[in-house]
């Protein structure tokens, strides 16, 4: 028996986009810039993928920017943003951001502009107050994401929507996490620019995209030709691209109904093992997001003997797993550092079933007891 | 993530001498929960041998396959060869650690030292 739940890493191509994608290798290869008739089949597949993504987050296909994944379309919207900003100085974020928003926040300022990390109370939720005083006439960008990657928290995006409209400011959300899962509506949820990937939907890894409103205007990210909106140099990923758009129409309702499911069964289960506790909210909670602490043993140690049996897990999130520090979303949301330090993250998909989970309770049952028994903090 | 080779996998799945020696004569403690490892090893003397000895570790699999790896060097050692046993014995030991989980053997090394210094300082005072 395996049990594959790491999904919030990435996740298996599906059949769909694999077949999607196939004639794009070897038969529709044009550069979808050429004139050519082997050219125009490709770019007409583009524009076709470009309507289908469009109207799912209900957005207009010309303000889709294809990138390279997630951490692009973030660093894409956040630099070029402000790199296009010709007095104002100030952004917004919130404390559990992504790496790839954090970081670039802190790259900017590095570079002269100043950012406020607006707090979370203890299931991750941003503090909208705070982030209303935060906001004043120098803001030109408040950027929060949508679901978060480790505890799966859903933040209240419509508001923050709404509050960035009175004030005047941009509101950028990294929906990496949440699409397809958490119904976005770019227009209805004033959303100036959103973040997406392929590979966390069971797309292909290596493709992304940015929606970006039509009237925000972005510096240019890589120079070499005017593709995508002309902030994007490159030949498009167009085998890439299809295998997004193919991933993207798959996932139905029932999926998500299932996955909810699913997730709180194995929750009730887990949270039976004594001195373990939830992390985030039990409601505004991803529907495919289980994170749990295991007091007095450390992450690592449950996440490789679970791998032994096949299961494969995370401490915190895939991208902190090099650094020895716990993870600032567990520390922001106030766990002590010990109990951030045995946190596992376990993330489903819909081809998750019942049988894994069950699979996956039963070897927990018997590995936390084994290393709490090693354990000096064992109460 | 640390990737670990096959020895130190074996450690970390089957650690020697784990738990508590129920007769123990002195116990060293290093580490912090807030850095994540921390490790406890129990030594019982005899002819000023270790005669026995054993360990509890809260760590990664690093920290747990050293403490393994220390608690069997230092058996059967006088103290004053187990006290000369540092981390580069433990990692020798076990062929390799990744550069990130050098502070495991650190620790491994430190903790038997702590249980052999409150050893003969718990002696000097019954002498």
């Amino acid at each position: 028996m395996k049990a594959y739940l790491d999904n919030s890493s990435t996740t298996r191509v599906c059949t769909e986009a694999i077949r999607a994608m196939l004639p794009f290798f070897s038969k529709k290869y044009g550069n979808a810039s050429s004139l050519h008739q082997k050219g125009q089949e490709a770019s007409e597949a583009l524009i076709r993928a470009r309507q289908t993504l469009a109207k799912i987050i209900r957005a207009e296909p010309e303000e889709i920017i294809f990138t390279s994944g997630g951490s692009e379309a973030n660093n894409l919207a956040i630099k070029e943003l402000a790199f296009a900003q010709k007095e104002k100085k100030q952004l917004i974020t919130s404390k559990i951001e992504h790496p790839s928003v954090l970081e670039t926040c802190q790259f900017l300022e590095k570079m002269g502009f100043k950012v406020t990390y607006i707090n979370v109370d203890k299931e991750g939720i941003i503090d909208l107050k705070e982030l209303e005083k935060a906001i004043n006439k120098d803001t030109f960008l408040v950027t929060i994401m949508h679901a978060n990657n480790e505890i799966g928290t859903v933040q209240p995006i419509k508001e923050i929507g709404a509050m960035c409209k009175k004030h005047n400011v941009i509101f950028h959300t990294d929906a990496v996490q949440s699409f397809t899962k958490v119904p976005i509506d770019v227009k209805e949820m004033n959303i100036g620019m959103a973040s997406f990937s392929a590979h966390k939907i069971h797309g292909p890894k290596g493709v992304g995209m940015l929606y970006k409103r039509k009237d925000i205007k972005l510096g240019k990210l890589i120079h070499g030709g005017h593709q995508e909106k002309d902030v994007r140099a490159g030949t498009e990923n167009v085998a890439g691209i299809i295998g997004f758009v193919a991933a993207a129409e798959q996932m139905t309702q029932e999926d998500t109904d299932k996955m909810t499911e699913l997730r709180d069964y194995f929750i009730d289960e887990v949270l039976k093992i004594p001195n373990t506790q939830l992390n985030g909210s039990r409601t505004k909670r991803l529907c495919n997001n289980i994170s749990i602490s295991f007091n007095y043993i450390e992450g690592e140690s449950l996440l490789l003997r679970l791998d032994q049996k096949g299961i494969c897990v995370s401490t915190g999130s895939a991208c902190t797993s090099q650094s020895l520090e716990p993870s600032h979303v567990l520390l922001a949301i106030g766990l002590p550092h010990e109990t951030a330090h045995g946190t596992i993250r376990f993330s489903l998909s819909k081809y998750t079933t019942k049988e894994e989970l069950v699979y996956t309770i039963k070897q927990l049952k018997e590995i936390v007891p084994e290393l709490r028994e090693l354990s000096p903090l064992t109460k | 993530m640390a990737v670990y080779n096959e020895k130190v996998m074996e450690h970390f799945t089957h650690p020697k001498n784990k738990g508590i020696l129920k007769d123990y004569d002195a116990v060293g403690k290093v580490g912090n929960p807030v850095c994540g490892d921390v490790m406890e090893v129990f030594i019982k003397v005899k002819n000023n041998k270790i005669d026995k000895i054993s360990f509890r570790t809260f760590g990664c699999a690093a920290a747990i396959a050293t403490s393994s790896v220390v608690t069997e060097l230092a058996k059967g050692k006088t103290l004053e060869e187990a006290e000369k046993i540092t981390k580069n014995d433990v990692i020798k030991e076990l062929g390799e650690l990744p550069a990130i989980k050098i502070h495991c053997s650190i620790l491994a090394q430190d903790a038997l030292r702590e249980a052999i210094k409150h050893y003969r300082e718990k002696n000097k005072k019954k002498k």
